[in-house]
């Protein structure tokens, strides 16, 4: 039978943003595949170059409007490097809070969108439903729902409010309660969710690695790094917690991807949790940080889809001379196809969900 | 290709202390003079500086000696009068990661590819060639990946200006000053 190209994309409901998937099949079998990307560049790396080093934080707010502040925090980090100066350690409390929530929000995102591409819409409003719990939560912290523009070089901007501890503890209870009950059951223990999921996608650790895979699709392959554990940044030294690998048979398909990230789901609750156990309770969050610096810093980060890393370079004037964003989702679009090749087209949608693509920060 | 197991369970996920030191030191013993510059810059993180002609076999060794498996980022610098390719290479056994930065002449923007090495040099270096027009000798798809394909220019290049300098407006010229 003749081969052809056929475009998933760019606007087709799996992509969950602008990008283009043009696969090649052979009746129903898919033979290769090339990914389109760039439609929503921005020129991000350019624009952060005029600008001042704490006004470039409401930019990189924007890199990924579902995982802001892990974004912000990254080029924070990375700042704070050059400066040589280090946040308090209330802040890098509060900076680990904040952090885990939004992996939550994000990971609910991926959720509600992954739901809908395997035709579980339940999937989407119950996933949605609990991530409005995590955004108020956020939005109690920082005062905004999405794109807060909460972290800062030298700290974060404010103060967590009063009723936080208890607000988060009533939440997170909630959200325990719903993932162990209706989740479980909508999600692993359901047999279409088995069928559609497992065994399709299939990429080897070894072939990850070489690719740069990273995040929660390299722990699928079986790969025990978690940049909190393997490279500690802020206060996650002091944590008590276990990256979520997969140890079973048949690492690295969807089914695995999958559950590596819903499993971080009640990993972060429980680190918040211990986070608001262990924070000093009152001291500084922020120091003042120098208007200009020189030098060169870089900070990499667990983003919520991957290793995050911000490289900055300062010439002495109140602008950075360079930024560089890695984007984890980049490298791993370079790699879907390995994923995609052998599967049926009806599969790539289970495949591409569950690599959790985000098209803001991949194209920059 | 690698010479190094790549099977999970000597991947412990946790960091060695100390390990950038050791890498600093076979760095040395490996390479000795051809290193312009070599430092620990901080904890689990080496700097090495290096001229062009030195980046494959010094990737090479780092890839396939001391266990450095993850290209984590590419990233080219315009220094005005010469070009910057800097690598962040990451080890998963220690935790390490080191940058080499490799030099490039200004009128011949050109270094090896790292593709034969890494996989993941791919996107990464397409993307570079793409945004600051360093070029990847040998890569086998060096084609535009984030801009459109008939974009005639490489923008991160500090030649290429933005359209403001500034970008806000001061209180005193809106009050009517300069």
């Amino acid at each position: 039978m003749t081969e052809f190209w056929i475009n998933m994309g760019p606007q087709h409901p799996m992509t969950h943003g602008l990008w283009n998937m043009k696969v090649q099949v052979d009746g129903e079998t898919v033979t290769d595949a090339k990914p389109e990307i760039g439609y929503l560049h921005r020129g991000y790396e350019k624009i952060m170059e005029v600008r001042e080093f704490q006004k470039n934080v409401v930019l990189t707010d924007r890199l990924c409007y579902v995982s802001s502040i892990t974004w912000s925090h990254a080029y924070c980090l990375a700042v704070e490097k050059m400066m040589g100066i280090e946040t308090p350690e209330r802040g890098q409390w509060i900076r680990v809070v904040a952090l885990e929530l939004q992996r939550i929000a994000s990971h609910l995102m991926w959720l509600a969108a992954y739901g809908p591409d395997l035709g579980l819409l339940t999937g989407l409003l119950w996933a949605l439903r609990e991530r409005e719990l995590f955004l108020d939560l956020i939005q109690l912290m920082s005062g905004a729902r999405m794109n807060q523009n909460y972290p800062r070089v030298g700290g974060v901007r404010n103060d967590l409010p009063d009723n936080f501890e208890a607000m988060c503890r009533r939440s997170i209870e909630h959200f325990l309660e719903k993932v162990d009950n209706e989740y479980q059951r909508v999600f692993q223990q359901s047999k279409v969710f088995h069928m559609r999921t497992e065994g399709v996608g299939k990429i080897s650790a070894a072939e990850a690695i070489d690719w740069g895979v990273t995040g929660p699709n390299l722990r699928a392959c079986g790969v025990n790094v978690d940049l909190r554990r393997l490279d500690p940044y802020e206060v996650y030294e002091e944590i008590d917690f276990e990256p979520q690998v997969w140890h079973d048979g048949g690492a690295g398909d969807s089914y695995a991807r999958f559950v590596c990230r819903f499993n971080e789901l009640r990993e972060s609750c429980q680190i918040i949790l211990q986070a608001l156990e262990k924070m000093p309770k009152t001291g500084p969050y922020r120091v003042k940080a120098p208007r200009r610096a020189e030098g060169e810093g870089y900070a990499k980060t667990e983003d919520s889809r991957g290793e995050a890393l911000f490289y900055v370079i300062g010439d002495g004037d109140d602008r950075p001379y360079r930024v560089k964003i890695r984007s984890p989702v980049f490298c791993t679009m370079a790699a879907t196809p390995i994923m995609l090749r052998g599967n049926k087209l009806a599969d790539s949608v289970a495949i591409l969900g569950s690599v959790d693509v985000c098209v803001g920060e991949m194209d920059k | 290709m690698s010479a190094v197991v790549t099977s999970s369970p000597s991947i412990t996920g946790r960091s060695v202390p100390g390990a950038e030191k050791e890498v600093l030191a076979q760095l040395k013993v490996a390479f000795g003079a051809k290193l312009k510059d070599a430092k620990v810059v901080r904890e689990r993180l080496v700097e090495i500086v290096i001229d062009r002609a030195e980046l494959v076999p010094v990737c090479t060794y780092l890839k396939d000696t001391l266990g450095f498996e993850h290209l984590s980022c590419v990233t080219a610098v315009d220094w005005k009068d010469h070009f910057e390719s800097i690598y962040h290479i990451e080890n998963y056994y220690n935790g390490c990661m080191v940058q080499v930065n490799a030099q490039i002449p200004y009128d011949d923007p050109k270094i090896a590819t790292l593709t034969g090495l890494w996989h993941a040099a791919d996107f990464l270096e397409r993307e570079m060639w793409d945004l600051m027009g360093v070029e990847y000798t040998g890569h086998p798809n060096l084609t535009r990946i984030l801009l459109p394909e008939d974009f005639k220019f490489h923008p991160l290049r500090k030649e290429f200006a933005q359209e403001v300098d500034r970008q806000y407006i001061t209180r005193r010229k809106l009050r009517g000053g300069k």
